[in-house]
């Protein structure tokens, strides 16, 4: 098989996850865009891995190590991702992103900062 | 064990139970009352069997190394002359009997521990002083002095007398203490040494190249610790402190140092005449003007305050006309008689509730309520006045006669005007003295009105040391003036025929007149006048803290009270209302000195504030222009940032490829 297929194909699940990422409202969908995304650096990986070892006698097919080390962080990840918009959820009653602006720089709030430093 | 341990002991132990009591003040209270009262006992022991040993015999002469400078040595020496072992044992004897007393006086004060500590640390100091053969081992004691003054002095610090004090105190000396440093570098570069001993030997031999600008430069140092005009303006105010304080303080130790190291000095300040006089007129003004001022004070401190600059007068007076013997033997006497007359007037203000002479003249019978100060504090005024036969007339007399043979030339190198200025001076303010003596002790104990409130008895530990310290002012002149000389340089200290007369005729002169002006006084109408303490059931040192915080608001002045039938205001007439203010010399430094710092103070902060922070200010405002137009892309949204993040990546990677291919 030839490599521009997979890598086409990772490509494009990149390109939908980033675009889940930056425009999705709900979190949950977000944290899934988040997981397209790294799913589609993994096909990158075992792709890349399988191309270099047609190219060459010895590999260490360190690719898929790599691939097996990112699904576990990407467990984890999801794991506490979702117990995070678990509990915003049950504080605020929403797990919509654009609502959920508590960092958002304040102008009133920034003069009272200034004038106490 | 040999002299010269004895000796190191004598000002270690109180450093050790000061430290001591420091540190274990607020762990271990039940040692507080021991740790301040054994050592100073056992080191007022010790200065006794040093003297003993010592007697009068060739100085005890040990030193140690202390570390080489490359110029200068300092070494860790001891020089105990005769003169040396007999005040060291005066200052025991006053430490010990202030240790004691503070114990009854500061019976319920909170900071009693702290107190004490610095009360020995004091103690200590002064025996360093006293002790040490190294000029600057002597000035660390010196200095240590300067800085345990300042805090025992503001020991009230909830008053603002009390806190002004201590400052000026410390100011007022540390202004001495500087041209004093420099004196004592440029004494020790002629002499190529710190020690007494090579200095003295340089001086005999002629070694020394600037006299006159050495004892000028350390007279200066003298006049702020020893509190002489013009520099003596921190005395009187700082008896804001408690009581046993000034006793200390203001007695027998911190002032007695300046005239000690005149005396121990003495050769360097005779190889100039002009040092001499200006050290004389020094005497003259100081014994003169403090004696004025002391007869129109109203607080009974104050007027003790007066009457110490006006008797240290007397001891720089013998200075002056090169007499070390009968300058120290006065000190001796005096470091006695005032310390009881300080501890008195604790006990008097403890009972009267009130520290003003005005307030006490309209009491009847409080002589009856302190009997023990009573009795002690006429001793104690007999011997302030100069009359025969207690302690005070003999060594007064010692200082007069050293000022006759003076005048009439018969001492060497002493030039004749200072003998004169001294001697005249000196019989004026035995006149205006026993003056004051009687009208404190007229209108303290003859007072006539009311009955005296009765607060039950006093603290045995604070009437027992009255009357240890009673008997050295009864006794002491007349028993010490006969073997005194053996101690010192040898010159005969027995008062002649001439001045005797004329002293002891000046000061009964000043004590009838006084007295007839209180028989005149006491008939005018009496108004009603006084404030007593709020609480005067409480500890000596609450009632006198509340008897110094309250003078101003009742009369209107901390040193004078508007009474009309003060018997100063007879006998002074117009001079009254200078003298009450020390003849304006607060004025004065405020209008030389104090105003002008204040001014630069604040040109200083003008320039701060309004034009190099302008420039500051300046500089911050651009950063901080940016720093707002930063702070607009903060959302708080999670996706716009990424979208930035994306973008940011997207215009890398492309210029990074537009680099590679070389476009």
């Amino acid at each position: 098989m030839h490599l521009a297929y997979p890598v086409v194909l990772s490509a494009l699940l990149f390109c939908t996850g980033l675009y889940g990422v930056l425009a999705r409202r709900n979190a949950i969908l977000v944290l899934m865009s988040v997981e397209l995304m790294l799913n589609a650096v993994n096909l990158n990986l075992v792709a890349f891995d399988v191309w270099l070892s047609k190219a060459t006698e010895e590999t260490l097919h360190s690719g898929q190590a790599l691939t097996l080390f990112t699904i576990t962080i990407a467990a984890a990840e999801i794991g506490i991702g979702l117990a995070i918009v678990l509990a915003v959820h049950r504080n605020r009653g929403t797990a919509d992103i654009d609502k959920l602006r508590d960092t958002a720089e304040r102008p009133e709030r920034s003069e009272k900062a200034e004038a106490s430093a | 064990m040999t002299t010269t341990t004895l000796a190191v002991l004598v000002p270690l132990l109180p450093f050790l139970g000061a430290a001591a009591g420091l540190l274990l003040g607020r762990t271990a209270p039940g040692f507080v009352r021991p740790l301040a009262v054994l050592p100073t006992l056992t080191a007022f022991a010790l200065a006794v069997l040093v003297a003993v040993r010592q007697g009068g015999d060739s100085p005890v002469v040990a030193s140690t190394r202390l570390t080489p400078t490359g110029s200068v040595p300092i070494d860790l020496a001891l020089y105990i002359d005769g003169f040396a072992a007999l005040v060291a044992v005066v200052v025991g004897l006053v430490a010990t009997c202030v240790q004691i007393y503070s114990t009854g006086y500061l019976r319920d004060d909170p900071r009693y521990p702290s107190y004490a500590a610095l009360v020995s640390l004091f103690t200590s100091a002064m025996l360093l002083v006293v002790y040490s053969g190294d000029l600057m081992v002597l000035l660390v004691g010196w200095e240590i002095m300067g800085i345990c003054s300042y805090f025992l002095v503001g020991h009230y610090w909830e008053t603002p007398e009390a806190r002004a004090a201590s400052l000026k105190a410390f100011l007022v000396t540390k202004l001495g203490d500087v041209p004093f440093l420099i004196g004592l570098f440029a004494l020790a570069s002629d002499a190529g040494s710190f020690r007494i001993t090579r200095i003295l030997d340089t001086v005999t031999d002629g070694g020394l190249d600037h006299p006159t600008l050495i004892a000028l430069l350390l007279l200066a140092g003298v006049a702020g610790k020893s509190a002489q005009f013009p520099l003596h303006t921190w005395l009187p105010d700082a008896m804001a402190g408690p009581t046993p304080v000034s006793a200390l303080i203001h007695a027998a130790t911190m002032v007695a140092a300046g005239v000690y190291f005149i005396a121990r000095l003495l050769p360097v300040f005779a190889a100039s005449s002009a040092a001499l006089v200006v050290l004389a007129v020094m005497a003259a003004v100081t014994m003169a003007g403090s004696a004025l001022a002391a007869l129109a004070q109203d607080d009974i401190k104050r007027v003790l305050a007066y009457s110490t600059i006006g008797q240290l007068g007397y001891m720089t007076g013998a200075l002056a006309v090169g007499d070390r013997g009968a300058a120290v033997f006065h000190l001796i006497s005096h470091g006695a008689f005032k310390a009881l007359l300080f501890l008195a007037a604790g006990v008097i203000i403890h009972a009267a509730g009130t520290n003003s002479l005005a307030a006490m003249s309209r009491m009847s019978n409080l002589r009856a309520r302190v009997p023990d100060a009573y009795w002690t504090m006429t001793v104690a005024l007999l011997a302030l006045a100069a009359i025969p036969p207690f302690s005070g007339f003999f060594s007064k007399e010692s200082v007069l006669g050293a000022a006759e043979t003076a005048a009439e030339g018969h001492a060497e190198h002493i030039p004749g005007a200072a003998g004169w200025t001294v001697l005249v001076a000196g019989l004026l303010t035995a006149l205006l003295t026993a003056a004051y003596a009687a009208r404190l002790w007229l209108r303290t104990f003859r007072g006539q009105g009311d009955e005296a409130p009765d607060h039950g008895r006093q603290p045995l530990s604070m009437t027992v040391v009255l009357w240890v310290l009673a008997i050295p002012s009864l006794a002491l002149g007349g028993l010490a003036y006969g073997t005194l000389p053996d101690w010192f340089d040898g010159d005969d200290l027995a008062p002649t025929l001439t001045t005797s007369v004329l002293g002891t005729g000046l000061a009964l002169t000043g004590g009838l007149v006084t007295y007839a002006a209180w028989r005149y006084t006491t008939a005018l109408a009496r108004t009603p006048l006084g404030a007593v303490a709020a609480h005067p059931e409480a500890d000596a040192a609450t009632v006198e803290a509340e008897a110094i915080a309250s003078h101003a608001p009742a009369y209107g002045d901390v040193a004078s009270a508007p009474d009309p039938t003060d018997p100063s205001r007879v006998l002074l007439g117009p001079l009254h209302r200078h003298a009450a203010v020390g003849f304006h010399l607060d004025a004065v430094y405020e209008t030389l000195f104090v105003r002008p710092v204040q001014a630069g103070a604040r040109l200083v902060r003008f320039l701060d504030r309004e034009v190099v922070d302008t420039y500051v200010r300046g500089a911050g405002a651009l950063p901080r222009l940016l720093g707002a137009a930063v702070r607009r892309a903060q959302t708080g949204n999670v996706q716009t940032y990424v979208s930035a993040l994306l973008a940011g990546t997207v215009v890398l990677v492309v210029a990074a490829l537009l680099v590679a291919t070389g476009a």
